[in-house]
Order: structure tokens, then sequence, then C-alpha cells
């Protein structure tokens, strides 16, 4: 098993710590990972982009031109990777904001409403992971065990209290995540 | 006891400089290496094992406080990125020339001049032919994961404590601020005042009554005395060459084509060569783990089997010279890579092998 995933979106959204997440779930589950930011003079409202690998085997390159998953939190984001998800791949987005949906047929494309529903439930802070909740439920390549364990180790100890508010969030991502059109 | 963590390449040099024991870090911080010296600053380390750590007012100050703590014996390091390297070359000569063990991390971003803060490996000829004035060496680590980057610190204090000469970890902005699995090794205690003295007896621990005094200097104005000076550290160059060699060789046995590439290129050239061999050529890749030592022998060893060697590299072509130097005209060796901060992707590095070596078969 390899899964090559990009998430990307605004500074500020997670899309950093929702990929540290995701990896430290895989660390957890025993697999080889990768983590690799975009890091420059980036900053809160900027674009924030992160490369996730995991696999079973050894990661050759942790850099990548094309994603067997694109997680997408805003337009410019979307305009960039929508065409480097690979045919068949995975495309999930926030709608949020979102003018220019995705267009392609050769790849399976969700929606989940992840910025309406972390208003609806009093904790903007949450969105990513109930996005992450959304790709878990699409993909479950790492159990729902490990992403907790994961989760526990991303967080700084005096975060912890949040851990249990983080695991309803990831849960909710999982009921709300919609099937937008798939390859047949 | 050993433990399992997510981290980045500037945390793990950070985490494992501190597990092996080293007395002090004294750096200056730049783009994109400054998480190494952050992180041992939140560790403390000054608190549990005593290990100093230190923001100097320069990277010129940083070196030259190197000098001092390893002419006392001491496991002292620094790191920096291209430019910071730069202003420290002349320390390193000096240390070099007065035969001084030290650490020095490179997490190289694009140059010429401040250039970019993305990665690079355009610092290859600084790192392996002296970088600065006189007959000298480093010894040249080049991790190519964030596992290696945690390894590699105890090993350069190794190397460099056995030759008594000053070791980098030549990285770059991509295996820097790349987070993988990192096996952390357990905490090492320092080496006291009395195993200095017993292991190094030429550190400056304070003269004892039954010895001469150690001087340490890389000043002879005698040149007959200087050339012997000389001598005595070519001859460790010798011997590292000999026995210091490592690398990694990966699907070679049957190699017709050759993928060299150290650090982040290697991580992009393997999957490189899992793409041509999926398209039936038989590439291998050799990863140089020393540029310096640089491993000669084993690359003349596959030069009979071999029709090309493309040497990858995020540079305009440094190390493909030392392959050349190697191989004697025997192979066919060409040049491929992005730079100034560019990283080439597999696709380009699978490419280019393909069309200035097979002749776009």
């Amino acid at each position: 098993m390899k899964e090559e995933i990009i998430i990307a979106g605004f500074g500020g959204q997670g899309v950093l710590s929702m990929g540290k997440i995701l990896a430290y779930s895989g660390v957890m589950q025993n697999m080889e990972v990768s983590w690799m930011p975009s890091y420059g003079p980036e900053m809160r409202g900027g674009t924030a982009n992160v490369t996730v690998v995991l696999s079973d085997h050894r990661i050759s390159s942790p850099i990548l031109h094309t994603f067997d998953t694109a997680i997408i939190l805003n337009q410019q984001s979307l305009d960039k990777f929508e065409p480097k998800v690979k045919p068949g791949g995975v495309l999930l987005y926030d709608s949020n904001g979102i003018t220019r949906h995705p267009e392609r047929d050769d790849i399976n494309i969700y929606r989940i409403d992840a910025t309406e529903e972390a208003a609806r439930m009093k904790s903007t802070k949450t969105m990513n992971m109930i996005v992450l909740g959304g790709y878990l439920k699409i993909k479950p390549i790492v159990e729902m065990e490990n992403v907790l364990k994961g989760l526990k180790k991303s967080l700084p100890e005096r975060h912890h209290h949040l851990l249990p508010m983080n695991e309803k969030a990831i849960q909710r991502g999982k009921e709300i995540v919609l099937e937008v059109s798939l390859v047949t | 006891m050993s433990e399992l963590r997510l981290m980045k390449g500037n945390e793990a040099i950070a985490e494992a400089a501190i597990r092996c024991g080293a007395d002090g870090y004294f750096g200056y911080p730049i783009t994109p290496q400054s998480e190494v010296m952050e992180t041992l600053m939140a560790l403390k380390p000054w608190e549990t094992t005593g290990m100093v750590v230190l923001q100097a007012e320069s990277e010129v100050a940083s070196i030259n406080m190197l000098y001092g703590g390893a002419g006392c014996g001491k496991r002292v390091m620094t790191s920096s990125s291209s430019p910071g390297i730069s202003l420290m070359q002349e320390g390193l000569s000096y240390m070099a020339g007065a035969e001084l063990p030290c650490l020095v991390v490179n997490v190289v971003r694009g140059g010429p001049g401040l250039g970019t803060i993305q990665p690079a490996q355009s610092d290859y000829f600084q790192a392996v032919k002296g970088g600065g004035h006189g007959d000298y060496k480093l010894i040249v680590l080049a991790p190519s994961s964030v596992q290696e980057m945690a390894d590699f610190v105890e090993l350069a204090f190794d190397l460099a404590f056995k030759y008594r000469n000053p070791a980098m970890i030549l990285s770059d902005g991509m295996i820097g601020q790349m987070m993988e699995k990192v096996e952390l090794k357990p905490q090492k205690k320092r080496w006291t005042n009395e195993d200095i003295d017993e292991m190094h007896p030429w550190a400056t621990t304070g003269k004892k009554k039954d010895r001469e005094r150690n001087i340490i200097t890389s000043v002879e104005l005698d040149s007959e005395k200087h050339e012997e000076a000389n001598k005595r550290i070519q001859a460790k160059y010798k011997e590292l060459q000999e026995k210091e060699v490592r690398y990694e060789a990966i699907d070679t046995d049957d190699a017709e084509y050759l993928l060299m590439a150290y650090g982040s290129s290697a991580r992009i050239s393997l999957a490189a060569k899992e793409i041509l061999r999926a398209k039936g050529l038989k590439v291998g890749l050799l990863r140089p783990i020393t540029l310096f030592p640089f491993p000669v022998k084993q690359l003349q060893n596959l030069t009979g089997q071999l029709k090309g060697i493309l040497s990858v590299e995020m540079s305009s072509g440094q190390m493909v010279e030392d392959i050349r130097l190697a191989v004697e005209g025997k192979v066919r060796v060409e040049h491929f890579g992005r730079y100034g901060g560019v990283v080439h992707s597999p696709e380009e590095v699978a490419n280019a092998l393909e069309q200035k070596l097979t002749g776009g078969k």
C-alpha cells in the first residue's frame, strides 16, 4: 500500500497540522511516512500545502508532482492541484469560498462542507479534523485507534483536554462527506 | 530506551546532539535550519546533560567558539545554511590546520549570495574540496532521510575525533524541513574531564606535571616543519579514503545505467529508478553517504558493466566532476539537475537519463 496525498489551503486553516496528524497516525500503524511542507516567506492568509506519503515500504521521493489524493481547502489550491490528481484518484474539497467547482470526470470527487459544519459545532478550529474525518471515510487507510494515538502525539500536552472535541470532529466528518461524482 | 517519533530533519539533529552527549552548540539563526537551535533551546539540555546552547553574535563567532571548545577536547557543534557556512570557512581552515574535531551542519539553500531559502545542493564543492584556504578537507556525510540526520550526528563526532578533523553534515532544506519517522537512541553520558584526558591527550585541559604543555595551533613558520604537519594531515585523508567510505548501492548488480545522487536527490533518483525499471531499463542507484571520502573504488568496480552514468544534483553539476575523475573516461558521465532552489521531479530525472544516455529510446 502506498498513498500519496497533497493537502492544500490557506495558512491558518490547519493544513500542516492535519498532515502531521495523518502522518503520525501512520507511524502509530507502523507504516513508513513522510511529511513535506511547502516552506517559504509565507504567513497567515497566504497559501500553505503539505505532501504526505504513507506506505508499507521505504518511501523514495517525498516531493511529488502527481497525487493519489488531493485534499483542497481553497480556490487557488483547487486550481493548482485538480490537474495533478492521478486518473482514478480522489479529490476531496471544502466548498466554502469555491466559485469554480472541480470539473474532471476521470477522478473521484467528494465534497465536505467542513467550514460550515465547524461553525455549527462552534469550534471553527476543528475544521481540519472534520476534513480529516471525511478523508478517512473515503480511504480508511489508518485504523481509528491509530488516528487517535497520532492525534495525541501531535498535540502538545497542554492541549490534551481538546482531544475529545477533535475526535468528535473526525467522527462528524465521516458522517457529512458527500460523493459528488465517481469514476465508474 | 530508544524512542519512535515523527520529526523534522532539523529537530532530529538537535535531539540526536543531546542524546549522543554533545557538550556544546553555538549557532546563529538562518532559514532553513533555524529549528536546530529552536529545538535545542526548547529542550534546555543545560538543565539535564549540562550541554551548553548559545546563540552567538554571528557565524564567525560560532565557528571560533567551536575552536575553543574543541581545543579543550569537548564535542562541540554548530549548524547554519549556505551564506552562514561561507562565513565559517576561515575558522574551518584554522581547525583543520590545528587538527581540531567538530561538527558543522550545513542545511543547504540556493545560492550564490543570499540566494533563496529553498533547498539546493550547490555547496558540494565548498564542502568536499576544503572550502577555506590551504590543503585540507572536511569529513562530509550526506544524510538522505530524517533518520540519517539523527544517526549521522554521533557518527560525525566519532569520525571527527578519530581523525582529529572537522566533520560536516551536508544536508539541504528538503531533508531539514520534512518530517519522517525517527528512532532516537537512548541518552548517553557526556565525557567527563577524566574521559577527555584519557582519550584525547592532545586536548588543552590544564597542564599536568608529568607532561609537556599541549599547544593547539595552525601556525608553523618553519617551512620544513610545516610541510611535515601538512604531510601528517594528508596521511589522515588517505586513511579516511581507505577505511571510511560509506555508500548505498540499490539494484546495481545487473545495472547498465547508473544514477548517482546524494541526499535529497538520492530520494528523487530512487523514484526515478523505479520509473525506469518499470520501462524495462536496467538502472541502478549509487548513493554516496560519505562525499569525502568519495566512493571511488566502489564506482570503479561498476564501470565495466555500465553504458552510462547520470549524476543527479540540485546544482549545475559539481559531484559530476568527482564521478568523471573516478571513472577515468571509461564510461560516459552526464549531469542533470534543477537548481537555484528548484527541486527536480522523479519524472524529470527519468526523462533526463533516457535522453542523455539511451538516445531517447
